[in-house]
């Protein structure tokens, strides 16, 4: 079967790329693009270590096919630091141990950005509850939580 | 003890030296890394519980274009049963290399039989199917229950229990006392049996690894795992190539919580690169996470406690089976050894019973066993204090362990903190809150040996006088974080200036698994004792300088000093300085360590728990949640909190709704995220934390292994706050919403509300 030639556009930079049709976003990202910092837990849209955002749309990378993204903004978990300077929540993420292994991380980070750009003063049920489709199994979420909420106190701040 | 006094970095939440890496996705994890010209392996697993492997054709998979290698069990290194165990770690070869491919027999859906490397992902699939396997279908059993009748179709014919082909693999007992005469002095006496579903360690990074070989034999490993040691000496027994030949590079790790102390891929990707003359590259999928690797035992267990009125243990008794999965291996020494060590009980028998059956070989999970065994005890514990009318806490500090008591598994305790855990429950405004209706609160304790055992460690000044420490564990959990914490206040320099990096197996000495909560224990040892000998390097290099006595110079705030102004009047020399010199005045300044430490002690905690029960849907809610543990000393408070919220967590899911469903095929029904259901962010609440340092006097910063423990009295924690909400004791796990409805008559809704 031919590959099938997309233009895209991934954090910011024109991309063109070449896949198969039946490539998941994930699978386009990890290998051709070599972007991988999105992560592949479950292939079923259930951990999110994958998120990404589709035009601003928080969206499992595993769960859309690399097609799709002909045209769109892609934004990934490369794409959050500006140069050397970190986006906030990267920094709080340190600052507060907000990690252990890491692997869910990625997909935390790009969740939690795209909750405050919808909801820049979310309760901690509503931080639970958009979080709810990104599982991690080392911090008990507890410090996850509260990094996000002090980084939206702190942007709202600002 | 040389405890560090009005320290700088030890107990500061410093960044973490590979945080950066993770939180912009630079972190390279096994399956994030590539090879030119590599190629990818795929796995052709049992469809069956237990079947005789009559013959394997591989011949149409070997010609379906793209596919470059096809292995089976006559590939991998034999180790014949009748020639006796050949042990690594905890693991016996002989089951090891038929885990990793099944020889005679296939033992559980999922057992790999056969391996193929190809072009794509999708051809090695494709070749896959192709291979034929003519298999003789056995009967099977999966349930403990069934797994020890009589008349239960036997696993391994060669192993005997009582004279008899059978599946129970060995039994273990920990005995103190005689319990037929302390059961006579209780007045009160409670006995109960209890069943827990097998629980996966649930980490999110599927297992994965990169392997080339090249024409001589040399052998390149990229896999995340708990140990790159353990990776390299297993692959090269199951493959026959030196150690020497391999070099395992340890990948960031995705989580393992015991689960990667045991190598699934690498021995056949290794295996798959010779033939094929690629670098092979292999990623599990999460059913084949689920189906084939981890999880825990299932267990049933029996355990009676017996008090005096005015609430002191007489005698206790207590028999764990254990599913060890397709081969012997389950951690009754855990469930056997722990659950009752937080009490001094003068009269005590503890079983453990192994039992093989059709599904995975367990692999160790947080504290293995322990956590099965402390949910029954501290149920019943439980149960005794209400029936002696007796605060939970009271009843528990009455029988406590403390110093120079004798645990029933062997020593007599040093200095350890367990009262203090049960006090600062006890004190917690958590434990002296009010309830609301439909709510309930629960307390348990636990306790877990932790381990020392092997670690290397090298500590380098670099030209431009920073310092790069090489370890040889990975890192789960923030270890990297305690050791630059330790080394920057030995050196008395910022932490930043501290570089921490696991070494692979060419590279630095050879170190243990992590697991046993061991790490920054073992490794904290040789870190320290390098730093000392590398201080000990620049005083004389500083004496020599200044043209004093070495031991006229003292080292502080990261430069040497003349220890008073006899010693002379000089300026100090700071490590930058000294660095600078360093060709001139002997060479490089680096110093390694190697030890066998020891000196682990063990670890308790006290978890105060409460629930609400939703009578509608029957769900059960933690709604706050407070670990008390005995942390030794919390190098970096912040990682050291994270791993009590996320034994926690995991303890939850445990409890209310993490378990494996069997079809009635004997496979596992669901073996994805979506079924099988592990905690989200929603489904908890915040985990409060409070740690108790009561330091091992058997360690240079008093450093306790603190990763295991918090796992082990969640359930009991749990099911304690049910009853307590309820009036209802449930005797299995999990406690998931159908089971909790199916208690919940009207007359126990009536009371609750």
């Amino acid at each position: 079967m031919a590959k099938v030639h997309v233009t895209t556009t991934i954090n910011g930079e024109p991309m063109e790329f070449l896949c198969e049709p039946s490539d998941t976003m994930l699978d386009a990202l990890r290998g051709t693009l070599n972007l991988t910092g999105s992560k592949e837990g479950c292939a079923s849209g259930d951990c999110g270590a994958c998120s990404i955002t589709l035009d601003d749309r928080l969206i499992c990378s595993c769960l859309m096919l690399a097609v799709e993204s002909e045209g769109h903004d892609i934004r990934t978990i490369e794409g959050m630091a500006q140069g050397e300077k970190l986006h906030p929540l990267q920094q709080k993420f340190l600052e507060m141990a907000a990690l252990q292994c890491g692997i869910c991380t990625s997909g935390m980070l790009v969740a939690s950005d795209a909750l405050l750009k919808k909801n820049p003063d979310p309760t901690e049920e509503e931080v639970r509850f958009w979080l709810a489709g990104n599982l991690c199994r080392c911090t008990g979420y507890d410090k996850i939580v509260r990094a996000v909420m002090e980084t939206a106190a702190e942007m709202r701040a600002q | 003890m040389n405890l560090v006094t009005n320290n700088k970095w030890i107990g500061q939440r410093t960044i973490r030296p590979d945080g950066m890496d993770k939180v912009t996705g630079r972190a390279q994890f096994a399956a994030d890394t590539t090879m030119p010209g590599m190629i990818w392996g795929k796995v052709l697993r049992s469809p069956h519980p237990h079947a005789r492997i009559r013959s394997i054709d591989t011949s149409k998979a070997e010609k379906l274009p793209g596919v470059k290698a096809v292995v089976t069990a006559k590939d991998i290194v034999d180790f014949p049963i009748e020639k006796g165990a050949v042990m690594l770690g905890i693991q016996d070869m002989r089951w090891m290399c038929r885990n990793v491919m099944a020889r005679d027999k296939a033992l559980f859906p999922g057992h790999p039989v056969a391996a193929v490397a190809a072009t794509t992902e999708a051809i090695a699939a494709e070749a896959c199917k192709l291979i034929e396997v003519d298999y003789e279908v056995l009967p099977w059993s999966i349930e403990i229950e069934d797994a020890i009748k009589p008349d239960a179709p036997i696993l391994h014919e060669f192993n005997k229990f009582d004279g008899k082909p059978s599946n129970i693999a060995g039994r273990l007992e920990h005995k103190k006392g005689d319990i037929a005469e302390g059961f006579k002095k209780a007045d009160v006496i409670i006995e109960r049996t209890f069943t827990t579903r097998p629980v996966h360690q649930g980490y999110i990074e599927p297992h994965a690894c990169l392997i080339s070989v090249a024409p001589d034999g040399k052998t390149t490993i990229w896999s995340s795992s708990q140990g790159q040691f353990m990776v390299r000496a297993m692959t090269a027994y199951l493959t026959g190539i030196p150690q020497s030949d391999i070099r395992a590079i340890p990948a960031e790790i995705g989580g393992g919580f015991g689960g990667k102390t045991i190598v699934y891929l690498e021995p056949l990707a290794t295996l798959l690169a010779k033939k094929s003359g690629r670098p092979v590259k292999m990623v599990m999928t999460r059913e084949e996470v689920m189906r084939a690797t981890g999880p825990t035992s299932g267990s049933k267990s029996t355990v009676k406690i017996g008090a005096t009125k005015d609430g002191k243990i007489t005698a206790a008794h207590g028999t764990f089976y254990l599913q060890a999965g397709a081969f012997p291996g389950s951690p009754i020494r855990g469930a056997a050894g722990c659950s009752f060590t937080p009490y001094d009980i003068p009269n005590l028998l503890s079983e453990g019973y192994d039992v093989c059956s059709n599904r995975s070989k367990v692999a160790a999970y947080r504290a293995p066993g322990a956590p099965i065994g402390a949910y029954a005890v501290e149920c019943v514990m439980d149960e005794v204090a209400e029936a002696l009318k007796m605060d939970p806490l009271d009843f528990r500090l009455k029988n406590a362990a403390k110093e120079g008591t004798k645990a029933a598994h062997g020593p007599t305790f040093p200095r350890i903190g367990y009262i203090e855990t049960v006090e600062a429950a006890k004190n917690s405004d958590h434990y002296k809150a009010p309830l609301g209706k439909l709510q309930g609160r629960g307390v348990a304790s636990g306790f877990w040996f932790n381990a020392g055992g092997e670690s290397s460690a090298q500590v380098n000044i670099t030209e431009d006088g920073n310092v790069v420490v090489t370890t040889g564990h990975p890192d789960i959990g923030g270890s990297r974080a305690g050791i630059a914490n330790i080394c920057a206040e030995l050196l008395g320099i910022d932490y930043r200036r501290v570089s921490v990096i696991i070494g692979d197996t060419q590279t630095i000495g050879f170190s243990n698994l992590t697991g046993g909560s061991r790490v920054l224990f073992a490794s904290s040892m040789v870190v320290t004792q390098s730093t000392e000998k590398i201080i000990q390097t620049l005083r004389e290099r500083a004496a020599k300088i200044w043209e004093i006595d070495p031991e006229a110079v003292k080292w502080e705030q990261g430069a040497a000093h003349p220890v008073s102004p006899n010693a002379g009047q000089f300026e100090p020399l700071t490590l930058q300085e000294l660095a600078e010199k360093a060709p001139a005045m002997g060479g490089p300044i680096g110093a390694g360590v190697q030890l066998n430490t020891t000196g682990a002690d063990g670890g308790f905690g006290t978890h105060v728990c409460d629930v609400e029960v939703d009578v509608d849907l029957g769900i059960a809610r933690v709604i706050r949640y407070t670990a008390v543990q005995d942390v030794g000393r919390a190098i970096h408070p912040g990682y050291v909190e994270g791993q009590l919220q996320g034994g926690v967590a995991q303890g939850i899911g445990w409890a209310l709704n993490e378990e494996y469903i069997y079809t009635k095929e004997g496979k596992v029904d669901n073996p994805g995220f979506l079924d099988y259901r592990m905690p989200v962010c929603s489904d908890l609440p915040m985990l409060d934390c409070i740690m108790v340092e009561v330091p091992n006097p058997k360690h240079p910063q008093g450093v306790k292994g603190v990763g295991e423990v918090p796992l082990v009295p969640v359930m009991a924690a749990v099911a304690n706050a049910i009853y307590n909400a309820l009036g209802k004791r449930f005797y299995a796990l999990p406690m998931s919403p159908p089971k909790v409805l199916e208690k919940l008559d009207e007359p126990t809704r009536q009371a609750a509300e």
